[in-house]
């Protein structure tokens, strides 16, 4: 027999292995799953069961988060195909211009002490982002074309560190 | 062979007694204890009817401690004895007491241990003393009105406390003899409330301002699964800082100066929350200060005037409330409710600003007194066993991120705020020096980069690296935190498999021996004898095995053949006998041997749980 937890994220909350994701079904079951397996089930039970309950909704949570995520789930189907993201770079001179402008702008604003500016900045790190997912999608469909999707998971990398800098800025301004 | 039987799923065979457990919030001004009986959820007065217990305690020459209202009452004659707020101490260095800012109103002795004494005429008493008096006084309270001894509270703290405030709460209730369930957060606490009473469904945001703490909770709330998506605040703002603002400025207007007398400061700012309670009905008040000779001073402050002192403060809570809805990945129209808790939420300016930002009308149909002590009593009831079959479950976050020291002084994140609890992350590091054979692991908590900006958790060596060439070690730390939000940090020399660790005590906490000492002079545990102790424990943890290895039974008994029954009957029975006996080695001996034989059975009960879990599922979408 198979212990359920052996396999795959994906098979844990019986979903397929793609990137397209119905995100209600995702909530359903781990919120099911969660009901079953959260340790505050087992606070009168053995010392065992609980060490075990803790095991799985440990594991349960992280499959849950990293499911959830866009660029955690591109990230984790990229190694279950067996692709590396070691030592990736970002070819598009474009991207890195505007990233470079970006970067800048940052700078500025934390120069100027000047927090109105931020609001143009968040909406063009968003529209980067959503730039973003939308190459992932489609470098995951039929035909799968890996290079494209590793591309575009350095790229929201790229979009997620400069995000939090941003916000981490903010809160400081 | 007899049939076995099979009870309902989730529910317990064994009816079980009921079991007294409490909820109790322990608040910065004001404390309170629920319980929850014939499924409801209530708080519990003292004997002349008054459920709100003041949080303070005044410390008399002789010895005797009072504690609540009347010791409210002497707080202007006595103010150096008379201990209020002690929650904003709880778990600060003298350094973080001194930054508190407001003028200090007692006198502070600095100790090795971290957190700083109060003098008082009964000697030096640390914030975990005060506290303890205040638990132990509802302790009573609770015990008289339920007719037996507690088996368990739940002890709410402010979401945004970090570990060290945490664990000095969880001594205070050693002290005080209570056993700690949980301690749950304030705004989970009130969610739970307004979720399980009121049926609440969807997003729901508890915006939290007590005396002395500010948080703010987005919590998603879907069929009893109560999911916290982020949390933030401030653990040193509330409507205390409205009392010392406007004190201030009542002393300006009337010429008092800051190196007033300890009872004449302690006069001004009883004068300033009365008049802050007067502001929240009225447009505006009148201030009537008495001073030495039999002269007053008379003045008036509008509720404008009031608005604009206190505007930046209330500023501040709507930074902390943009965050936890960035946190959430939420914005304010996916909100279903917004619920208000705590006293200071009566300020009208609080209410307005908090409507204009979320843009609908706050609820607060729930006394926000009381509704995080109900909360915690309906988790203390389901964390006791008393309910059974669907009932609600509580998924939580860590507040604050937890990382590590690397080099230049500069912090690592390895589990982020708001991540979902239990949650384990490991993360791989290197060493810096050719031959090195040992690493330094500094623990530490909070946002900022640099580590002296965070607070320091934990400390501990992996030694016995074998020499290697810098770089070529790999050290993998993981960071468990369990359903408690404990933490436990381990590291693990791959190549070697060296490994260490350390469950994780901040550094402000007590240190255990301190605890023990204070617990052998408190009366009620001197009389008992350590070894007595420890076999009455390891009864009580003996008798909860073999009560939940018997509902195992009864519940999922068709999952083992006749065989591994047996072996499992047979292993009660020799647990049950050394029961009758009073022999801890033998008594522990069983206890580890019926576990053993039922490891196997144990995991087959959670793998078919979750079978069936997803296969209920995927029958109703089919």
């Amino acid at each position: 027999m198979k212990h359920p937890l052996d396999t795959n994220y994906f098979a844990l909350f019986h979903l397929p292995v793609q990137f397209p994701l119905d995100g209600e079904i995702l909530n359903t079951r781990y919120r099911e799953l969660q009901r079953v397996i959260h340790p505050d089930r087992y606070a009168h039970a053995s010392d065992q069961e609980k060490r075990l309950a803790q095991q799985h909704a440990t594991l349960i949570n992280d499959a849950y988060h990293t499911l959830r995520d866009d660029l955690k789930r591109a990230q984790y189907l990229l190694r279950l195909k067996g692709v590396s993201l070691e030592q990736r770079q970002v070819h598009d001179p474009g991207f890195l211009m505007e990233q470079m402008e970006l970067r800048e702008e940052l700078a500025a604003i934390e120069q100027a002490r000047d927090p109105a500016r931020f609001d143009t900045l968040f909406k063009q790190i968003r529209q980067l982002e959503k730039n973003c997912k939308q190459a992932l999608q489609e470098s995951f469909a039929t035909p799968e074309r890996l290079e494209q999707a590793c591309e575009a998971v350095v790229k929201l990398q790229f979009i997620r560190k400069l995000a939090e800098e941003a916000e981490s800025l903010e809160e400081r301004l | 062979m007899a049939l076995l039987q099979i009870s309902e799923p989730g529910q317990s065979a064994a009816p079980h007694q009921h079991r007294l457990a409490v909820g109790i919030d322990l608040g910065t001004t004001n404390s309170l204890v629920a319980t929850v009986r014939s499924g409801l959820a209530e708080t519990l007065a003292d004997e002349d009817g008054q459920h709100i217990l003041p949080s303070v305690v005044r410390y008399l020459s002789s010895g005797e401690v009072i504690v609540g209202h009347r010791a409210l009452a002497g707080a202007a004659r006595d103010p150096l004895n008379t201990i209020a707020s002690a929650k904003r101490l709880m778990g600060r260095g003298i350094e973080d007491v001194k930054q508190l800012g407001g003028r200090s109103l007692y006198q502070f002795i600095a100790t090795g241990s971290g957190m700083p004494k109060i003098r008082t005429a009964a000697g030096d008493v640390s914030p975990v003393a005060v506290s303890a008096e205040i638990l132990k006084v509802l302790k009573a309270r609770a015990e008289s009105a339920l007719g037996g001894e507690l088996q368990g509270a739940v002890i709410t703290v402010p979401a945004y406390f970090d570990e060290a405030q945490r664990q000095a709460t969880k001594d205070a209730a050693t002290l005080a003899g209570l056993r700690v369930l949980r301690l749950l957060n304030e705004p989970t606490a009130a969610a739970l409330a307004y979720g399980l009473d009121r049926g609440e469904e969807g997003v729901v945001v508890v915006y939290d301002l007590g005396g002395g703490t500010f948080d703010v909770s987005v919590l998603h709330m879907h069929h009893g699964v109560f999911e916290v998506l982020s949390t933030g605040g401030d653990s040193a703002l509330g409507g205390d800082d409205f009392d010392h603002l406007l004190a201030e400025w009542i002393m300006q207007q009337a010429g008092i100066s800051d190196d007033a007398a300890h009872t004449q400061l302690r006069h001004v700012m009883a004068i300033a929350r009365a008049v802050k309670e007067s502001l929240s009905v009225h447009e505006q008040a009148a201030i009537r200060l008495d001073q030495s000779f039999g002269t007053a001073w008379q003045g008036q402050i509008t509720r404008g005037q009031f608005n604009e002192l206190i505007e930046p403060l209330v500023a501040k809570t709507m930074i902390s409330c943009r965050r936890a809805l960035r946190d959430a990945g939420i914005s304010p129209e996916d909100i279903k409710q917004v619920v208000l808790v705590g006293g200071s939420t009566r300020v009208p300016r609080v209410r307005e600003k908090v409507a204009e930002f979320f843009g609908r009308t706050p609820l607060s149909d729930i006394d926000p007194d009381k509704v995080v002590a109900l909360g915690a009593a309906q988790q203390a009831d389901i964390l006791i066993g008393n309910k059974s079959g669907d009932q609600a479950l509580l998924l939580d976050v860590i507040p604050l991120s937890l990382g590590l020291e690397v080099m230049g002084g500069l912090v690592e994140k390895i589990i982020p705020r708001n991540t979902t609890i239990p949650v384990a992350r490991a993360q791989e590091f290197t060493t810096f020096k050719d031959g090195q054979t040992a690493m330094g692991i500094h623990v530490v908590q909070g946002e900022r980069e640099l580590v002296s900006d965070c607070r320091s958790l934990a400390r501990f060596n992996l030694t016995g690296i074998p020499p290697m060439a810098a770089g070529a070690a790999h050290i993998r730390v993981t960071f468990q935190v369990d359903a408690d939000g404990l933490l436990t940090v381990s590291a693990r020399e791959e190549t070697s498999g060296v490994a260490s660790h350390v469950e994780v005590k901040p550094s402000y906490g007590l240190a255990e021996n301190e605890i023990e000492r204070m617990l052998r002079d408190s009366m009620q545990h001197a009389r008992e004898d350590m070894e007595q102790r420890r076999l009455r424990e390891q009864q009580v943890e003996a008798k909860r095995l073999v009560e939940a290895v018997s509902a195992a039974l009864a519940q999922d008994g068709a999952l083992l053949v006749a065989d591994e029954r047996d072996r499992i009957g047979q292993a009660i029975s020799r647990l049950q006998s050394a029961l009758a006996q009073s022999d801890y080695a033998a008594l522990k001996a069983a206890t580890t041997d019926l576990e053993r034989h039922t490891a196997e059975f144990a995991a087959r009960r959670m793998d078919h749980g979750i079978r069936k879990a997803l296969t209920g599922q995927q029958i109703d979408e089919l």
